[in-house]
């Protein structure tokens, strides 16, 4: 059984949909019992980074996530689930989990593309990611896949190791970590067509080594 | 680097297609969940739903259309046409669809647009805007004029300082729609497209008039849109989504081509 987080940031049924598709039993909870029970995680979510502490704070749900993951459950961010693994975020100025060091930052205002035309911010809709090494939860992707992304704030890890996968948007941002039991992506799978879903297909099937 | 997105787009009355899209062998499709399966397996970037029904039995049918659709494509998909209050996105949402757009209830009521984007976040939040070329007077000092219930009723708004006000409220992205265009298949409102792009910075839609795949290149490149919406030249079989696309990207344009 996947278990689905949920800590009450936006709707999370897309994500179950998707593991439904694929055949995956999941169930969408806060109950860290059922959590606890479960042999891999997902940890979605769509909103601000402030509100998201505050809640998993109040559901006892942050201090159970560091273990479940230091235990070595499998466990996949997506997005604001991702963003909150890190250390700290520019959004609201919030404190986060501190499970993968670095932060989270805004795009600067000023953005611009290789043409000099400003940016849109969040930054919305498909672009690829360039993998730096092979990992078994990205395996079997087109060279050339693209992801669908809605975010203003981008993940800084601290440490260069934890980045996996980088995209291109006025600045170079990391838009996949990995490291030991964990991966996270900004991005996301669930909505982003045949090679999104492949990586939820081979996250169900890993058995939560990093390397190859 | 972002693609530029190819969105086709589907009018649905009481859980049907208004018109049914041609698929192999000339079948008529009025499904409006087959025909987005359709769609995504052509390459979709994205899938926008127009409801047109007008009855409550009806909404309650398209939100049962919105949560089979949800459950058979994995791409990001809107749903527009009376929508009139929070609850009314809220359902839409919670049946599976990732934005809603509001038109004429946000032109009567902007409020809604401030609403949605507090309770659901702007990237929720689609404004639709119907637009026609009118004479250059003081109130509408673009020469585009903002018309509601499909272009009858003109508001004496400007194009230009709707889509600011909007964007101001918390809109996420624009649809722009010409009215003057729609339909005739004739190439899409470039002029237009390109003015509220240079306005605005949230991602813009440009709709109306989609006729051969140079159009699609040209409000993309001189229109600056962000998004193309099509219709009429994907459901009658004229082009599919990857024959649009593979033209774009021989042009130089970044769409994405894997599925």
């Amino acid at each position: 059984m996947i278990g689905i987080i949920d800590y009450k940031a936006g709707n999370l049924t897309s994500v179950a949909r998707a593991l439904h598709y694929l055949g995956q039993p999941c169930e969408v909870t806060d109950e860290a019992g059922v959590l606890d029970a479960c042999d891999r995680l997902v940890f979605p979510g769509v909103g601000a980074a402030g509100e998201a502490m505050s809640n998993l704070r109040r559901l006892g749900l942050d201090r159970r996530l560091r273990e479940w993951i230091a235990a070595g459950k499998p466990t996949l961010g997506i997005c604001l689930g991702t963003q909150v693994i890190f250390e700290f975020s520019e959004e609201n100025a919030t404190d986060c989990l501190g499970i993968v060091p670095g932060s989270v930052r805004r795009f600067p205002g000023d953005l611009k593309d290789r043409q000099g035309r400003f940016l849109k911010i969040p930054h919305m809709g498909w672009n690829g990611v360039e993998f730096s090494r092979s990992h078994p939860v990205f395996a079997g992707l087109p060279a050339d896949a693209e992801f669908y992304f809605v975010h203003s704030y981008y993940p800084a890890p601290a440490v260069v190791d934890y980045a996996l996968g980088w995209t291109d948007y006025g600045l170079r941002f990391c838009a996949a970590i990995a490291h030991k039991n964990l991966v996270a992506v900004q991005f996301h799978p669930e909505k982003s067509g045949g090679p999104g879903l492949k990586i939820l297909d081979n996250f169900c099937r890993w058995g939560g080594a990093d390397a190859q | 680097m972002l693609s530029k997105r190819i969105i086709p787009c589907l009018d649905v009355r009481d859980g049907k297609l208004t018109k049914g899209i041609k698929f192999k062998g000339n079948i008529d499709i009025g499904d409006p969940v087959e025909a987005a399966r359709i769609y995504y397996e052509q390459g979709a970037d994205e899938i926008v739903f127009y409801d047109i029904t007008a009855s409550a039995d009806g909404r309650a049918i398209m939100l049962d259309v919105v949560r089979r659709v949800a459950e058979t494509i994995f791409i990001p998909f809107s749903v527009g046409g009376g929508i009139r209050s929070v609850q009314d996105m809220r359902a839409v949402i919670l049946a599976g669809a990732e934005k809603i757009s509001v038109n004429s209830e946000a032109v009567k009521h902007p409020e809604i647009i401030d609403e949605g984007a507090r309770a659901f976040g702007s990237q929720c939040v689609v404004l639709g805007m119907d637009v026609k070329r009118v004479t250059v007077r003081r109130e509408v000092p673009s020469g585009y004029e903002i018309v509601i219930h499909g272009g009858r009723i003109y508001t004496g708004r400007d194009a230009v300082a709707w889509a600011r006000e909007a964007e101001s409220r918390g809109a996420g992205e624009i649809c722009l729609n010409s009215i003057d265009a729609d339909g005739t298949q004739e190439g899409y409102e470039n002029e237009l497209t390109r003015m509220i792009s240079a306005t605005v910075r949230i991602p813009v839609i440009a709709s109306g008039g989609a006729g051969s795949p140079e159009h699609l290149f040209e409000v993309l490149t001189r229109g600056e849109a962000d998004a193309a919406l099509i219709a009429s030249i994907v459901h009658y079989r004229t082009h599919t989504i990857g024959e649009l696309k593979n033209y774009l990207h021989n042009r130089g344009v970044k769409v994405r081509r894997k599925w």
